[in-house]
């Protein structure tokens, strides 16, 4: 994974709340064994209407999306942060996110900012005409009129962003910590380590 | 460990540990995984281009439900009929080439025990107690009915799983919900997760692992805790779970992937230690008076945007949040409802029964029940019954369930995902109603601007004969 310390941009002024992976990216997109493509499937039913914030010409492939409370929510289909990284996006700010569209995120470098509602109503604003940073390394997000809001984040998931680290690697190298613990479930739970391998 | 008293998702994730990071960051380790079509094919690629393998094969089981068509699968001449569709053909083939490929066992499309992996997984004793499950799905809370810590994960985590049979997560904050009392007669298990979500709202376990507990729980079966527990990701939780007992392990018991012999007495010992200890405390409690809940049906396109059928279309005005006051005009006006409007005057012009949500043979039991000599209204241009998996089929054929849905007129069809999510060729169309048995009423779900009503199985059941929402206590006792 590449590393990310900044996203700096245009945002699209979304606002909208509870924002299931199914408006991000129908299932009928869900079809494909790739990773790429899927940003012509992004908001799709949205984007029918032609006033839709993001077919509109000055944010047009924006990296930042300010949305509304519970972004991602539904459907776990890593497919919802695979269309948002093809349409270029690479950071949604919004109050809350749902777990897992965040993991998915996070997986894929793209950040979850979460900022609250008075923060997000000013940025809707700045969005309209100018652009947003948001800075990984000192949290913060910055617009050109002074505003200044710090967010949180996991210091785990931040170091990994930051490095750009590939979690399967980190983890297999702590393979034989891994393996101590099978050696203690095949003797205390020895029922769960046999799974398929009971079939009649 | 700590002799501080712990609720049952505590005592199941210390059970998983691995190790702990400093940051707070655990390696958890995972001991089932099922996969199916249309989240794992990226998952295997990655694993081939960093020439990784499967960990533990015996621990993943793969079945395609998404993108199976329910019609036949089988010719006259016995040979399997091959997918028109030519991206879900080719999503089913990557399966079927990956499983064998990196060891892991395949069910396929005409092996009876074929289906939706959240049926198969608890029918075949997959899925156990205390156990950590994950699935490329959201809807794997639904394992959490059998007492295990299940929850869906994202195609890189399908990846991390399959390569160190671990994931890497922080502890959940715990929720209980309580329900106190009993529920009223004709009211069910869906009809009490949909009231659930509709009190607590789609963000009300975000960050939680909710653990559904009272009476009304332990006296449910283990399919109705099933219903239960699938839906707990509509309430923003990504895991959902009700203790294991009694009635679990005699569910489970001599089942295709249960334990046996003197592993099953020693797993039943640990199961009967799985529950929420005296003192234990949770992040978040909601209490609900299982007498306040009615057959439960939705009016918009969140699945909280819940109401008793004998109520009405809300106002917008009627929320005091004004995003929500917004959120609900646009709900009304992609469903065509006008506030006031009674619920039982909608007219419904298709019905699924079906999906992970209500499958089981117990759903199409009580669906059998409110159909049995009686026929589907008119203006009901399309019903489809889809079982949950090839057992659960064999037993309704046994049952003569199949009988009496075709004499009503609805479609006996093949297991799988079908018209929950329209992957396959089972949509609704557009501008149309479908009261429908599955999980979520979001936007275009069910086909592009297909209008969607969750309801029961009896529910959807009445509204098969009546062709408008109903309250089926009007037809059944």
């Amino acid at each position: 994974m590449e590393p990310v310390r900044q996203v700096e941009g245009r945002a699209y002024p979304f606002g909208m709340k509870n924002v299931d992976t199914d408006i991000i990216i129908p299932a009928h997109w869900l079809k494909t064994i790739s990773r790429d493509g899927l940003g012509r499937g992004a908001f799709e039913a949205l984007r029918k209407d032609p006033a839709n914030v993001f077919d509109r010409d000055d944010v047009k492939g924006a990296p930042i999306i300010v949305a509304g409370d519970n972004f991602g929510c539904g459907s776990s289909r890593e497919h919802a942060a695979w269309a948002l990284l093809d349409m270029g996006v690479k950071a949604v700010i919004a109050p809350s996110f749902s777990d897992i569209f965040s993991g998915n995120a996070f997986k894929n470098g793209i950040l979850t900012v979460v900022l609250p509602q008075e923060a997000i109503d000013r940025l809707m604003e700045v969005a309209e005409t100018d652009p947003i940073t948001i800075d990984l390394e000192s949290q913060t997000v910055t617009t050109p009129f002074q505003d200044r809001f710090t967010f949180e984040i996991d210091s785990f998931r931040k170091h990994c962003l930051l490095e750009g680290l590939d979690e399967v690697g980190l983890t297999l190298a702590r393979g034989d910590a891994i393996s101590a613990y099978e050696a203690r479930q095949a003797k205390d739970m020895p029922w769960f380590a046999k799974g398929t391998a009971l079939a009649a | 460990m700590a002799s501080r008293p712990r609720t049952l998702y505590e005592k199941i994730w210390d059970a998983h540990e691995v190790e702990r990071r400093e940051d707070g960051t655990s390696i958890l380790f995972i001991d089932r995984h099922l996969v199916h079509e249309v989240t794992s094919p990226q998952a295997f690629e990655a694993l081939r281009l960093s020439g990784r393998k499967v960990r533990r094969p015996e621990l993943t089981l793969a079945v395609p439900d998404h993108n199976l068509p329910t019609t036949a699968r089988i010719d006259a001449a016995g040979k399997r009929i091959p997918i028109a569709d030519v991206e879900s053909a080719q999503q089913l083939a990557a399966l079927e080439r990956n499983a064998p490929e990196f060891g892991v066992r395949y069910i396929g499309p005409t092996d009876i025990n074929q289906g939706i992996v959240h049926v198969v997984g608890p029918e075949t004793g997959f899925s156990l107690p205390g156990a950590t499950i994950v699935c490329g799905d959201s809807h794997t809370s639904c394992h959490g009915g059998v007492g295990a810590l299940a929850f869906g994960i994202g195609t890189s985590e399908v990846e991390h799983v399959l390569a160190t049979q671990t994931l890497l997560l922080k502890q959940s904050k715990t929720m209980e919900i309580r329900v106190e009392g009993e529920l009223l007669p004709g009211v069910t298990a869906k009809d009490l997760i949909l009231h659930i979500i509709g009190v607590i709202g789609t963000a009300g376990g975000t960050g939680h692992v909710i653990e559904y507990r009272g009476k009304v729980f332990e006296d449910m079966s283990i399919e109705s805790r099933l219903t239960v527990c699938n839906m707990s990701i509509e309430g923003g939780a990504r895991a959902g779970l009700v203790a294991p007992d009694e009635k679990t392990f005699a569910y489970l018991k001599g089942r295709e992937y249960a334990p046996r012999g003197e592993d099953w007495e020693r797993a039943v010992a640990w199961w009967s230690s799985l529950r929420t200890d005296e003192g234990a405390t949770f992040d978040k409690s909601v209490v609900i008076n299982a007498a306040d809940v009615q057959p439960t049906v939705t009016w918009g396109t969140s699945p909280e945007d819940t109401v008793a059928i004998g109520g009405v279309v809300p106002a917008p005005e009627s929320f005091a949040d004004p995003s929500k006051q917004k959120a609900a005009q646009a709900s009304l006006d992609y469903m065509g409802l006008t506030p006031g409007q009674k619920m039982t005057d909608i007219e419904v012009q298709n019905i699924f029964i079906g999906s992970c949500t209500n499958s089981r043979i117990e759903d199409l039991r009580a669906a059998a029940k409110v159909l049995k000599g009686r026929k589907k209204a008119d203006n009901v241009k399309w019903a489809i019954v889809v079982p949950g998996s090839g057992l659960v089929k064999h037993q309704a054929e046994e049952e003569g369930l199949d009988k009496i849905f075709i004499e009503a007129g609805l479609e006996w069809r093949e297991p799988g995902c079908s018209a929950c999510l329209g992957m396959n060729p089972d949509k609704v169309p557009a501008g149309e109603r479908c009261a429908s048995t599955s999980n979520r009423n979001f936007v275009g779900r069910q086909g592009p601007g297909a209008r969607t009503h969750l309801v029961s199985p009896a529910m959807a059941a009445a509204a098969a004969v009546t062709g408008r929402l109903t309250d089926v206590r009007e037809l059944v006792d």
